[in-house]
């Protein structure tokens, strides 16, 4: 069968310098990918394949010869003759310091275990900055206005702490862990399901993931497919049945298997990896590079399988 | 289905959900795919942020219709008239594809007659869409670049489905948007796994890869790889059979995975007729409204958690099926409840796997030949055809029909003349509304698996009318009425819906324990591919004397 093969504009292979190595990367690729090809461990926190940059969190910046400030490596195209270099002493300086910041302010203890040990390769030591202030009340950063600050105490670190928000049975909103990197919102918005419930809100320190005026979720536009939890870095969306079960003290990734199965529900076909501990479904994503998905669902497809397990006649531990 | 099978010999979706990211204009016809297909709307989306044009025709202004550049807010049951007038206005303005017409179809003059009398304005008085909206439609899907034509059960839940689907591929045809990356044909399976049912032969006249069971090579190949003669003739569809029960002639019912007697239509006469069998037997993950009228009933496995196996999707892409989790208690996997059966039947069949069975798939079905088990695994599925270990599967289909070489070109693709013919259930005096049915996001069909879960979206069954409507009726928000059609009526609370326009109506079938909205539909199906017309009932709605005693959680007043 002859078929016309749609064939992308021809792509030239650029030379560039990654700490010293001479490399060649396509155009269009980034520093990133071109550092990932070979094998340059490079920490970041708001970067996703299936998401644009948008260089919220500056732990990847490189320093590119020419250029009179560090670059963020997760948006920069690759240059003919380019020369980046990873590992100087301004970039470790520059890691080091952006990852105590976020991690004075923001637990990122659920983040993932690359970051757990790029915190500990670039010596972050958040503790430093003093004692972690107090948690606030419900709601409370959500009622700030931007510019009315109260004069900071140097001795102790400013932090989001504040209880999680758990108003649904789906998933929970746990913001002391959020660190602004604005995947949900891009997830939420034009990169996937464009349903626009959810944005960043106020200035400065006082930023904060919020719907529109802050109403609660049941009032917002969200539609419940859950695909900022499947990007969120740190934990702070997460499944409900995740959130319950890690303050029982009974989540355990180690006895959980992952398995790839097909969406049961439209005729669409999304990939599911379906987390099970005990025989019991604790949690639903999708493969980022799957072509159908990119790693995004629907609420039936991300939350609409205790139909299997409501068979089973037992459900002890999260009665419904 | 029927309709793709009989003008292109394939009876699947002929383009790839990438494709759509590229696409210059899309149709949108009888799809609500921001709710019905939403993670299929992400690559329409992908698509709209690069400037594809968007148009959705539909009688309701829904979801979808709300990113489209226009929504046709058609009558329901008029697919017909509009098509055949955008043809008539894309011949006269002589914007069809000439070369295309010629190198690759069949029957378009008699086409060409057959629409020749659906001027601009008798097309809008029929379906109700303004003759210059029709006109700059037809005008910009004729001369896009690429151009698809995209629908769901708007199209085919409908008397006369077949046709509308092949007023739709005229529309393809006539404008050569087929056969080429970007431009195609596609439908939006409703159900998982209803294209690849179709692909195994689970209807009346395929065996596995769309070969006829009534030629005789192709059964011959069967019954040598099965040692057993098969029927020669072809079977009955769902409509078909309940015919024969109604005759007598259908004593026996084996029915895995479905719940006819909640989800057809006219369910009154469904209940009877499944009760008067001789025997029913239902295999199914729950004891559902049909497994309590069955005599036996058989215990299955869920086929997406806890079986292996394959499913395809809307875009002909053969996917794994993995076992997640244990079935509970003598839950079994179909596969070895189906050979089971075949041992007391006399057949020994082992105890085959699902690989075993996909493997014998390959050797039976050449569009599946290549798709070996690994292939699936390491490819994250592949769409056939994939006729050899080699082959990387097929993303668009039909690209042969633009071949000069006759032998590559094979059989050219015939225009079909459909006429366009009325909903059954007319609308009068007495029966003065029209209603259609359709899905919510968060539910699916008859709530029988999404009832289980906890959806903050979720609210109860509604009978969704248009504000001019209930003023009309002096109904408020939230009262119940009473709804009847020419065979049944029942009571639900009023929802009032912007998206409607006056005189249509709309409900799901997500919630038959709340209210039995197939009490109301018709049973009257499409000859050719046995659909029933789920979306187009004529009833009155009904103001009830006395408001209903709210029994805690309604009220308010």
């Amino acid at each position: 069968m002859s078929q016309a093969v749609p064939l992308d504009r021809p792509r030239r292979l650029l030379d560039l310098e990654i700490d010293g190595r001479t490399t060649r990367a396509p155009e269009g690729a980034t520093i990133l990918d071109a550092c990932r090809a070979e094998g340059v461990d490079t920490p970041t926190m708001c970067y996703a394949g299936n998401l644009t940059p948008v260089n919220a969190c500056r732990v990847c910046m490189v320093e590119v010869e020419g250029s009179r400030v560090l670059v963020p490596a997760c948006s920069r195209p690759v240059e003919d003759g380019m020369k980046v270099q990873t590992d100087t002493e301004r970039v470790r300086h520059s890691r080091k310091l952006v990852m105590e910041f976020l991690a004075s302010s923001v637990d990122t203890s659920l983040a993932s275990t690359d970051w757990l040990r790029w915190m500990g390769e670039y010596g972050a030591d958040p503790s430093r900055y003093g004692a972690a202030m107090e948690p606030m009340e419900t709601g409370e950063r959500d009622e700030r206005w931007a510019g009315h600050h109260h004069d900071p105490d140097p001795t102790i670190a400013e932090t989001v702490a504040q209880p999680v928000k758990v108003d649904n049975e789906l998933y929970v909103r746990d913001y002391e862990r959020c660190v602004l990197c604005y995947k949900c919102v891009e997830a939420c918005g034009v990169d996937a399901q464009n349903t626009f419930a959810i944005a960043v809100a106020g200035r400065g320190f006082d930023a904060r993931i919020s719907t529109e005026f802050a109403v609660p979720l049941d009032e917002s536009a969200c539609v419940y497919c859950g695909n900022c939890i499947g990007v969120c870095p740190t934990g702070a969306l997460m499944f409900k049945s995740e959130h319950d079960m890690r303050a029982e003290e009974t989540w355990d990734e180690d006895a959980q298997t992952v398995t790839n199965t097909i969406c049961p529900y439209c005729g669409v076909g999304c990939e599911l990896e379906v987390h099970v501990q005990d025989n019991e479904i604790v949690k639903v994503s999708s493969p980022e590079d799957h072509s159908v998905t990119s790693g995004h669902l629907c609420i039936k497809g991300r939350f609409g399988f205790s139909y299997v397990q409501s068979r089973r006649g037992r459900d002890d531990r999260r009665p419904r | 289905m029927v309709g793709l099978a009989t003008v292109f010999g394939a009876g699947g979706g002929t383009s790839s959900y990438e494709e759509v990211e590229h696409v210059d204009l899309m149709m949108l016809w009888g799809s609500n795919a921001r709710a019905a297909h939403p993670i299929y709307f992400h690559h329409v989306l992908k698509g709209i942020h690069k400037g594809m044009r968007l148009i959705v025709v539909d009688p309701r202004r829904t979801e979808s219709a709300e990113w489209g550049d226009l929504w046709l807010g058609l009558d329901v049951g008029t697919d017909i008239a509009l098509s055949n007038t955008m043809a008539r206005e894309i011949i006269v303005n002589d914007l069809h594809h000439r070369a295309f017409i010629e190198l690759a179809t069949t029957d378009f003059d008699d086409y060409v007659a057959s629409v020749m009398d659906w001027t601009l304005e008798r097309g809008a008085e029929v379906t109700g869409i303004p003759a210059d909206v029709i006109r700059e439609v037809a005008h910009a899907y004729a001369k896009a670049d690429r151009a698809m034509i995209c629908w769901t059960l708007g199209i085919t839940e409908h008397h006369n489905a077949a046709d509308n689907v092949l007023a739709l591929i005229n529309l393809g045809l006539l404008t050569g948007h087929v056969g080429t990356y970007g431009s195609g044909l596609n439908p939006l399976r409703g159900q998982n796994n209803v294209q690849g049912g179709g692909d195994m032969g689970a209807i009346p006249h395929h065996l596995t890869g769309f070969q006829e069971v009534e030629n005789d090579v192709v059964r011959a190949r069967f019954e040598q790889e099965w040692g057993s003669k098969i029927n020669p003739k072809k079977g009955w569809h769902l409509s078909q059979m309940f015919e024969a029960m109604e005759e007598g002639e259908l004593t026996a019912l084996y029915v895995i995975g479905e719940n006819p007697a909640a989800s057809e239509a006219d369910n009154q006469r469904t209940h009877k007729l499944l009760a008067n069998l001789d025997i029913l037997i239902v295999q199914d993950i729950f004891l559902t409204h049909t497994a309590e009228m069955a005599d036996v009933v058989l215990p299955a496995a869920n086929s997406a958690f806890e079986s292996e196996g394959t499913v395809t999707n809307s875009e002909r892409r053969v996917q794994r099926v993995r076992p997640a989790l244990q079935p509970p208690g003598n839950a079994r996997d179909d596969i070895w409840i189906i050979a089971q059966l075949a041992a007391r039947l006399g057949h020994d069949w082992g105890d085959p796997s699902a690989h075993d069975v996909w493997e014998e798939v390959r050797r039976l079905s050449p569009m599946h030949a290549g798709m070996a088990w690994e292939r699936l695994e390491e490819l994250g599925g592949i769409q056939w055809p994939c006729p050899d270990d080699e082959h990387p599967g097929t993303t668009f289909l039909h690209g042969r029909l633009w071949s000069e070489d006759p032998a590559e070109q094979g059989r050219k693709a015939p225009f079909s003349v459909v006429l366009y013919e009325p909903p059954v259930d007319e609308l009068d005096e007495d029966y003065p509304f029209r209603l259609t049915t359709g899905r919510r996001l968060d539910s699916y069909n008859t709530g029988v698996q999404t009832g289980e879960y906890t959806s903050p979206l979720r609210r109860e069954e509604t009978l969704d009318m248009s504000p001019e409507d209930a003023e009309r009726l002096r109904l408020r928000e939230g009262e119940r009425v009473r709804v009847l059609s020419r065979r049944g009526e029942v009571v639900a609370p009023v929802r009032l819906a912007l998206g409607l326009r006056p005189g249509l109506l709309f409900m799901t079938l997500h919630f038959p324990d709340q209210v039995d909205v197939n009490n109301l539909t018709i049973d009257a199906w499409d000859p050719k591919s046995g659909t029933a017309e789920f979306k187009a009932t004529a009833v009155r709605v009904e103001k009830l004397e006395e408001p209903a005693v709210a029994s805690g959680g309604g009220g308010g007043e």
